[in-house]
């Protein structure tokens, strides 16, 4: 939260190197329900996944941590990690769901360094499954799962059945910390390494970025005295 | 709430275990063990604390040094739990930023229409 943001100088896109890199904040909130629900004897195994280059293997270390079981680091770098987008990790989710014969794939409902919001649904939408997005209360029933869900102006609730696709908002739950002990504990469970590839998955993108900007700066305000100087100065610039 | 995190890890008496106990008292080791994790604990969270990691590590150690003396287990121990709630201190501080930050960006606008309040002017 602390880190300036720059654009690149041609740009194409925003500085990475030598950002800390860390989980995003959505995803947190969904590893913790996971790990819940296994505590609560609801789901037998958790495995945390996440697609990008060798660093990504630090979340997955954070996850595993936390109390996932294990982990598949999906390997993507250079080009391929740059036009990275929800189409591509969806599809990638989707071959691993199949492939894992999972009943339930939760994320967070959205990056904060893109804001798309589309992955969940991308993925359910591949998997043909339901989905409960902005999830802030979830509920295993049986073999269907009760969501409450934030929209405008309230709260919905759904019942689905699984398997499904649930994505987490803000007040779902409050993320554990990884700590120290947990970590070295973590560092015995397995990540496993592929492809997309591997999976079947193209990595092609639809999408094009042309150019990122920073957001136009705010003018500093001016201080006025009086409301006589103050009217001086809108006549002066037009505004009256 | 810095304020006072900083006062428990000073003025807390967070004891360093000797080393050497050459009369082969086995009360030291298990305790010594405990304490040194707890510092390592502490350390590993102070990484991410607002004034920095530095500013972090030269309190803690104080605060450790502070107290290598005490050789009391019970104190010890007492001393240790003291540790413990500042870690639960740490990590609850460390949530409430994020949680804050997050809310600011994604939800202010929320905030605004229930509060009946202007909106922020871009």
């Amino acid at each position: 939260e602390n880190t300036k943001i720059r654009v690149k100088p041609d740009h194409s896109g925003v500085v990475t190197d030598g950002v800390k890199h860390s989980m995003n904040p959505f995803c947190e909130i969904a590893v913790e329900e996971a790990v819940k629900l296994k505590e609560k004897k609801l789901i037998k195994e958790v495995v945390a996944v996440s697609c990008g280059p060798t660093q990504v293997t630090e979340t997955i270390r954070t996850a595993l941590a936390m109390g996932c079981d294990r982990g598949i680091h999906v390997e993507v770098s250079g080009k391929d990690y740059e036009a990275m987008g929800p189409l591509q990790i969806s599809k990638i989710f989707a071959a691993l769901a199949k492939k894992e014969e999972a009943s339930l794939i939760i994320l967070g409902k959205q990056a904060i360094d893109d804001d798309c919001n589309q992955t969940g649904q991308m993925t359910a939408a591949l998997l043909d499954w339901p989905q409960g997005t902005f999830a802030s209360e979830v509920t295993i029933d049986g073999e269907k799962v009760k969501v409450v869900r934030e929209i405008d102006g309230g709260l919905e609730t759904i019942k689905i059945s699984m398997p499904a696709v649930l994505t987490a908002d803000l007040r779902l739950n409050t993320p554990r910390y990884a700590t120290l002990p947990n970590i070295m504990k973590a560092k015995k469970k397995k990540i496993a390494n592929m492809k997309p590839a591997d999976l079947g998955v193209d990595m092609v993108s639809r999408v094009e970025v042309l150019r990122v900007d920073e957001p136009p700066t705010r003018l500093a305000g001016v201080k006025v005295e009086t409301v006589d100087d103050l009217v001086a100065k809108l006549r002066a610039n037009g505004t009256i | 709430m810095l304020n006072h995190l900083l006062y428990v890890l000073s003025f807390s008496s967070i004891p360093v275990v000797k080393a050497a106990t050459v009369s082969g008292s086995d009360m030291a080791n298990p305790l010594r063990r405990e304490v040194r994790q707890l510092y390592k604990n502490l350390l590993f969270l102070g990484r991410e604390y607002p004034k920095g990691a530095d500013y972090f590590r030269e309190r803690l150690k104080s605060a450790f040094m502070k107290n290598k003396d005490v050789t009391d287990p019970k104190e010890i121990k007492k001393l240790v739990d003291r540790g413990e709630f500042v870690i639960k201190e740490l990590e609850a501080l460390y949530y409430l930023r994020k949680y804050r930050a997050m809310k600011k960006r994604y939800y202010e606008d929320e905030m605004s229409a229930v509060l009946n309040i202007g909106r922020p002017v871009d």
